[in-house]
C-alpha cells in the first residue's frame, strides 16, 4: 500500500528561528513594575539591605535578560508554537506515556482561586474542600486498585517507586530484618525506575530477564529468592504490552519468602475496572495520574503518582495522611512508623483535582470503556503495522495480542536499508506526527518502536499514523537518504549529537555557552 | 454505555469494525492474556458518569469550602511563599502546547527545550554556576539529590547540615541519601543563629562529603559566613552545598561566588501559585565538571549546533548516566520533572530582569524588617529570636505570654488572620515559637493589623 495523497505532506513545523532570550535583551528595558516598600516602612527601617555584611551582599546584578512585557509574551508564545503537544496532533507513537486527551474542564478547575490561592499550612478548618478531594480520590484509587489506603505525596512515577521502596525498607526494619533483607528483585521489562528506586533506597538489585516467550521463567524467580529478599518491584503490564500471566505466582513466591511486592501501575490504562492489582495479592502499587488518569504531562511534569497500599502497610505511609472522622477532614501525623517525607507537603495537588474531576466525568463504566477502547486501538494498530515491510513484533507467536501498547522492531528495516528507529523518528516529525517512543535500556528488542494509541485517538488518527510509517518504510526501501537526512520540515535540522559527550561543546546555560562560544560547530 | 465525548472510537459500530479488522469476535479475546481468576467481575464502586456542567458545579462546590488568601491575611511561608504571580506567567503555562507536551525531542518540541535551556541559564546567572540540571520536584528533593551527588562525587559518606534545617527537609534528605551518606548536625550560635564554625571544624573529617547551608535559613535569618564555611570545608576536601530561595539572590551574594560547589533551591516563588503546596519546583546547579555531572542521574539538557548555521538544537548530555539507561546503577531517580513550572520560572525571571529582581528583594527585606520591628513592640513577644539580618521570614516567640502558638493562631483566625507556622515541637529549645512570612504582597496596613491584633489579644 502506497502512502495516500494525504501523506504527501504539506506539513511544515512552525519555525520562528527564535533567538535565545539573552540575544533579545536591551539594557534598561523591563518587563514588570515592582511594588516598592511603603514610604513609611522605608522611613521606619532605613536601608536595611546594608545590614547584610559586605561579604554576603550581591555586588553585581545577575545577568538576566532585559525585555519589555510584550517582548516576553511574544518570545514564549513562539516557543510554545514550536512545541508539539497532545492537542497539536497525533501522539499515537508515544508508548508507555499514555498520551490521552487532557480535558479542558479539569484545567479550568485546577486554576480556581480556591485551589491556587490556598497555603499548605493553613488551619484545617479553612481547607476542608481540598482535603475532601484528596481523601476521596484516595478512596477511589483504592477501589480501582483493590488496595486499602492511598497517599498523594509522590510527584512522579519514579518518585512513587522510590517511596514504595522506602516503605518496604521500613517494613523490614520494623521487623528487625533489614540487615538480612537487602536485595530487591526487578524484571528488566519494567520501567527502569523499578531498578533505580530500590537502589537509591539502599537495596542491592537483582534483575530478571525474559525467556524466549517474552516473560521471565517462574523458575528464574524461584532461584533468585532467598532469606535476603526484601521484595519484588516490577511493572505489569510490561512496556511490551504483555501482561505477565504468572504474576500471582510471583507474588506467592515472594510472600512465601517473607518479602513484599510493589507493582508499578504506570501501564494501568488497559486494566481499569477489569483487573485490580490488590486482588492479585500485591502489597503496594502506584498510578500515574499523568498517564491513566488524564492529567496533562506539562512538557515533562509536574506529574503526580499516588501510591496505594494494603492496610498492613498504612502505618508506614509518608506523613501526613489525609483522614476523615465522619465530620471533618484532617491531617494525620500520628504514624510513628512513617517513612517520613520524600518531598515537601502533600503532592501535586492541582493534578489531584484534575484526576478527581476526570473520574467523575468517566464514571465506573467510562473507565472500563476507556480501557477497552485503548486495547482495541492498540490491537488494531498491531495488525496494520505488521503489514508494513521491515516492521516485526518480537514474541508475536506467544503474544499475538497485546494490551495498551506493543513493542515492535525495525531491525529488519535497519539491516535491509540502513534506516533504523533513530532516522524513522526524525522522519516521522516531518509528516506532522509526534516521534515514537523506542524503549528504555537495555535494548531487549533491537531497533525498538513502542506506540500506544490510547482511547483518545480516532480510527482515522491511527490509520494516519500507519500511513506515515508506511511512507517511511517505502522511502527506506526506495530512497533512504530522505529518511537519513531528516528532518526537512521541522523547526531545526539535524543536531550535532557529538555534543552529548563533549565537555568542550556542551553548555547547559547561556553563561557556559558564552564561555565556550565558537566551539559549537556542526560535526557528524 | 453511551458514546463518550473523550473517546472517539467508543461508538459500537466503530468498535465492531475494528474488532473485525483485528480478527476477533469479542473484546474479551483481547484480554484473554489476563488469567480469568484475576479478572475483576464486579462493577467498581465509583460515581456514575457525570456531564461537564455537573462536574464543574460539583467540584466548585467542594472547593468553595476552602478559604483563599483573598479572604484572609496570611503570614504563612515555610517552603511555600505568597508572591505576586504576573498574569503573563499563567498565560504562558496555560498554552496547550506546553501544557500537553511530554517527551518529544528537539525536532518536534524545540520550544519546550529552548524555554528549559533559558530557565537553566537564568538559574545559572542567579546562583553563579555554569551547570544546571533538569528541574526536579522541590527544594527538599533537590537538596537530597545535591547531597547524594556530593557523596558519590567525593566517595565520602557524611553530610553536615545546620541544626536549624527544617526537620521535614532533613527527612527527605535522609531518604534520598540512603546507602551513600548519613547526616549530622552542626550547632548554631544561639545569639545569631549562624552556623557555629568552631563546631563545624570539630565535626569535619575526611569522611565529610559536603557541608550544607541554606540562605536564607529555614528560620529566616541570612547565613552571612558562606565564604568562611566554604574555606573550612574545602580545606578538608569537603564540598559546600548551598540551598537558596531564589528571590533573595536579588540582594544576596550568589553561592557560586562564595565557594559553593553545588546549589539547590525552590522555584515556587518564580511565578507559581501556592496551590496547597502542590506547585513546587526544585532546581539543582553545580560546577560544569564531569566529576560532578557523572555523580548525578539527573537528565542534563544542553544547547547544540545543527546542520544549518544560525539555529540551535538541544539534546541530553551523557545519557548513559540517567536512570533510563543506568537503571539500578543510576545515581538518582528523577524521571518526569517539573518542566511546566521551569518554563514559568523562565517567564517570571524574564519579566523581572536584573533590576526588577533587586527591587523586589529589597521590598521583601524592608517589609520583613518592618514586621519584625512592629511585632517586637507587642508585649510578651520576641521577634526575631536571632540577631542577624532576615529575609522574608523570621521567628516570633511567645514565651513571654501564657499561651501557645496554637492558641494565638486560633485567636488570630477569628480576625481572618493566618498566623505563622508553629515550630514549637520542631525546635523545642526555641520555646513557643512560630515562623512568620512577609513578602511584597503585604502592605504596611497588613503588618500593622497583625501587630495591633496581637497586642489586642495580649490584653
Amino acid at each position: 500500500m502506497r502512502a495516500s495523497t494525504k501523506q504527501e505532506t504539506t506539513y511544515r513545523a512552525v519555525n520562528w528561528n527564535e533567538p535565545i532570550i539573552y540575544q533579545l535583551s536591551k539594557a534598561g528595558r523591563r518587563g514588570s513594575a515592582i511594588v516598592a516598600a511603603d514610604p513609611e516602612i522605608e522611613k521606619a527601617v532605613g536601608n536595611v539591605v546594608l545590614t547584610i555584611p559586605d561579604r554576603a551582599r550581591r555586588k553585581i546584578s545577575p545577568a538576566l535578560p532585559e525585555l519589555s512585557e510584550p517582548e516576553v509574551v511574544r518570545h514564549f508564545l513562539r516557543l510554545s508554537q514550536e512545541t508539539y503537544g497532545v492537542d497539536s496532533g497525533i501522539s499515537v507513537g508515544v508508548g508507555t506515556c499514555t498520551m490521552k486527551y487532557n480535558p479542558k474542564v479539569n484545567d479550568a478547575l485546577a486554576r480556581s482561586r480556591k485551589l491556587t490561592e490556598i497555603h499548605p499550612l493553613q488551619d484545617e478548618d479553612t481547607v476542608q474542600g481540598i482535603l475532601e478531594i484528596i481523601y476521596t480520590l484516595g478512596k477511589w484509587l483504592c477501589e480501582i486498585s483493590g488496595m486499602d489506603e492511598a497517599s498523594m505525596h509522590p510527584r512522579s512515577g519514579a518518585h512513587a517507586v522510590l517511596t514504595n521502596a522506602q516503605i518496604i525498607r521500613k517494613y523490614h526494619e520494623c521487623n528487625g530484618e533489614l540487615d538480612q533483607r537487602d536485595e530487591m528483585i526487578t524484571i528488566v521489562l519494567s520501567h527502569p525506575c523499578n531498578g533505580a528506586g530500590p537502589a537509591v533506597a539502599g537495596f542491592k538489585v537483582i534483575t530478571l530477564y525474559p525467556n524466549e516467550d517474552g516473560i521471565p521463567d517462574v523458575e528464574a524467580l524461584k532461584t533468585s529468592v532467598s532469606k535476603h529478599t526484601a521484595g519484588l518491584m516490577m511493572t505489569d503490564p510490561y512496556d511490551t504490552g504483555v501482561f505477565d500471566r504468572n504474576l500471582d505466582e510471583y507474588i506467592q513466591i515472594i510472600h512465601d519468602t517473607g518479602g513484599l511486592v510493589a507493582i508499578d501501575q504506570a501501564n494501568a490504562n488497559p486494566l481499569l475496572g477489569r483487573f485490580r492489582i490488590g486482588d492479585a495479592g500485591a502489597d503496594l502499587c502506584h498510578f500515574n495520574l499523568h498517564k491513566s488518569f488524564s492529567t496533562p504531562h506539562g512538557s515533562s511534569g509536574p506529574g503526580s503518582s499516588p501510591i496505594c497500599v494494603k492496610s498492613e502497610l498504612s502505618r508506614f505511609l509518608p506523613v501526613p495522611v489525609v483522614t476523615y472522622d465522619g465530620a471533618k477532614y484532617y491531617f494525620d501525623y500520628d504514624r510513628p512508623d512513617t517513612i517520613g517525607k520524600t518531598a515537601s507537603f502533600y503532592g501535586v495537588i492541582p493534578n489531584v483535582v484534575r484526576a478527581y474531576a476526570w473520574i467523575l466525568s468517566m464514571g465506573a463504566e467510562g473507565l472500563k470503556e476507556a480501557s477497552e477502547v485503548a486495547v482495541i486501538n492498540s490491537n488494531y494498530l498491531i495488525q496494520k503495522l505488521l503489514k508494513i515491510r521491515g516492521v516485526t513484533l518480537p514474541w508475536k507467536e506467544s503474544y499475538p495480542r497485546r494490551l495498551q501498547e506493543a513493542r515492535f522492531s525495525v531491525q529488519k528495516m535497519k539491516e535491509e536499508t540502513g534506516i533504523g528507529v533513530d532516522a524513522l523518528n526524525r522522519r516521522i516529525v516531518d509528516l506532522g506526527i509526534q516521534r515514537c517512543f523506542t524503549a528504555h535500556e537495555p535494548p531487549i528488542v533491537p531497533e525498538p518502536l513502542t506506540p500506544e494509541p490510547t482511547e483518545s485517538n480516532s480510527k482515522e488518527d491511527i490509520d494516519h499514523f500507519v500511513d506515515a510509517i508506511q511512507q517511511i518504510s517505502d522511502e527506506a526501501y526506495s530512497d533512504p537518504a530522505i529518511v537519513e537526512d531528516a528532518p526537512h520540515n521541522c523547526s531545526i535540522t539535524k543536531i550535532d549529537m557529538s555534543t552529548a559527550i563533549d565537555p568542550n561543546k556542551w553548555a547547559m546555560t547561556w553563561r557556559a555557552y558564552v564561555k565556550k562560544r565558537g566551539l559549537l560547530q556542526f560535526s557528524s | 454505555m453511551p458514546v463518550h465525548q473523550y473517546i472517539p472510537n467508543s461508538h459500537p459500530e466503530v468498535k465492531k469494525q475494528m474488532l473485525e479488522s483485528i480478527g476477533v469476535k469479542s473484546v474479551d479475546e483481547l484480554f484473554a492474556v489476563i488469567p480469568d481468576k484475576l479478572i475483576f467481575k464486579n462493577k467498581l464502586n465509583l460515581p456514575n458518569q457525570t456531564s461537564e456542567p455537573q462536574v464543574r458545579r460539583h467540584v466548585e462546590r467542594i472547593l468553595s469550602r476552602n478559604r483563599d488568601s483573598g479572604e484572609m491575611l496570611s503570614f504563612l511561608g515555610s517552603g511555600c511563599w505568597p508572591h505576586y504571580v504576573p498574569t503573563v506567567c499563567d498565560e504562558i503555562n496555560s498554552r496547550s502546547e506546553f501544557l500537553t507536551a511530554y517527551t518529544g525531542d528537539a525536532y518536534s518540541d524545540l520550544g519546550r527545550f529552548q524555554a528549559l535551556f533559558e530557565f537553566q541559564s537564568m538559574i545559572g546567572d542567579l546562583v553563579a554556576m555554569d551547570a544546571v540540571t533538569y528541574p526536579t520536584y522541590d527544594w527538599a528533593s533537590a537538596a537530597g539529590d545535591a547531597l547524594r551527588m556530593a557523596a558519590i562525587c567525593t566517595g565520602r559518606s557524611n553530610v553536615l547540615t545546620p541544626r536549624t534545617i527544617s526537620p521535614e527537609k532533613l527527612s527527605v534528605i535522609t531518604n534520598y541519601c540512603r546507602g551513600v551518606a548519613r547526616t549530622q548536625f552542626v550547632n548554631y550560635d544561639p545569639v545569631t543563629g549562624q552556623m557555629d564554625v568552631e563546631d563545624l571544624k570539630k565535626k569535619l573529617s575526611k569522611e565529610t562529603a559536603s557541608v550544607y547551608i541554606e540562605n536564607p535559613s529555614y528560620l529566616g535569618f541570612i547565613e552571612t559566613h558562606g565564604n568562611e564555611i566554604a574555606e573550612i570545608a574545602h580545606e578538608k576536601g569537603a564540598l559546600l552545598t548551598v540551598g537558596v530561595e531564589p528571590l533573595s539572590l536579588g540582594i544576596l551574594a550568589p553561592p557560586g561566588e562564595y565557594g559553593a560547589d553545588i546549589v539547590c533551591g525552590e522555584g515556587q516563588p518564580l511565578g507559581l501559585h501556592p496551590s496547597f503546596g502542590g506547585a513546587s519546583l526544585g532546581f539543582l546547579a553545580c560546577r560544569d565538571d564531569e566529576k560532578f555531572l557523572s555523580a548525578t542521574g539527573h537528565r542534563l539538557v544542553s544547547i547544540a549546533a545543527t546542520k544549518r548555521s544560525g539555529e540551535w538544537g538541544f539534546l541530553f548530555l551523557l545519557p548513559e548516566r540517567s536512570m533510563f539507561a543506568a537503571r539500578d546503577k543510576a545515581a538518582c531517580i528523577t524521571g518526569t520533572g517539573t518542566l511546566l513550572w521551569a518554563i514559568t520560572g523562565a517567564v517570571y525571571l524574564s519579566l523581572l530582569g536584573p533590576s526588577g529582581l533587586r527591587e523586589l528583594a529589597e521590598t521583601i527585606m524592608k517589609n520583613t524588617s518592618y514586621a519584625m520591628k512592629r511585632l517586637s513592640e507587642v508585649p510578651g513577644v520576641r521577634a526575631p529570636l536571632f540577631h542577624s539580618p532576615h529575609f522574608e521570614e523570621f521567628t516570633v516567640n511567645f514565651d513571654g505570654t501564657s499561651r501557645t502558638v496554637g492558641d494565638f493562631n486560633k485567636a488570630l483566625l477569628k480576625y481572618d488572620i493566618l498566623g505563622g507556622k508553629d515550630i514549637s515541637k520542631e525546635f523545642s529549645e526555641l520555646g513557643r515559637t512560630a515562623i512568620y512570612c512577609t513578602t511584597e504582597m503585604h502592605t504596611k496596613e497588613d503588618i500593622d493589623k497583625l501587630a495591633s491584633t496581637l497586642s489586642e489579644l495580649m490584653k
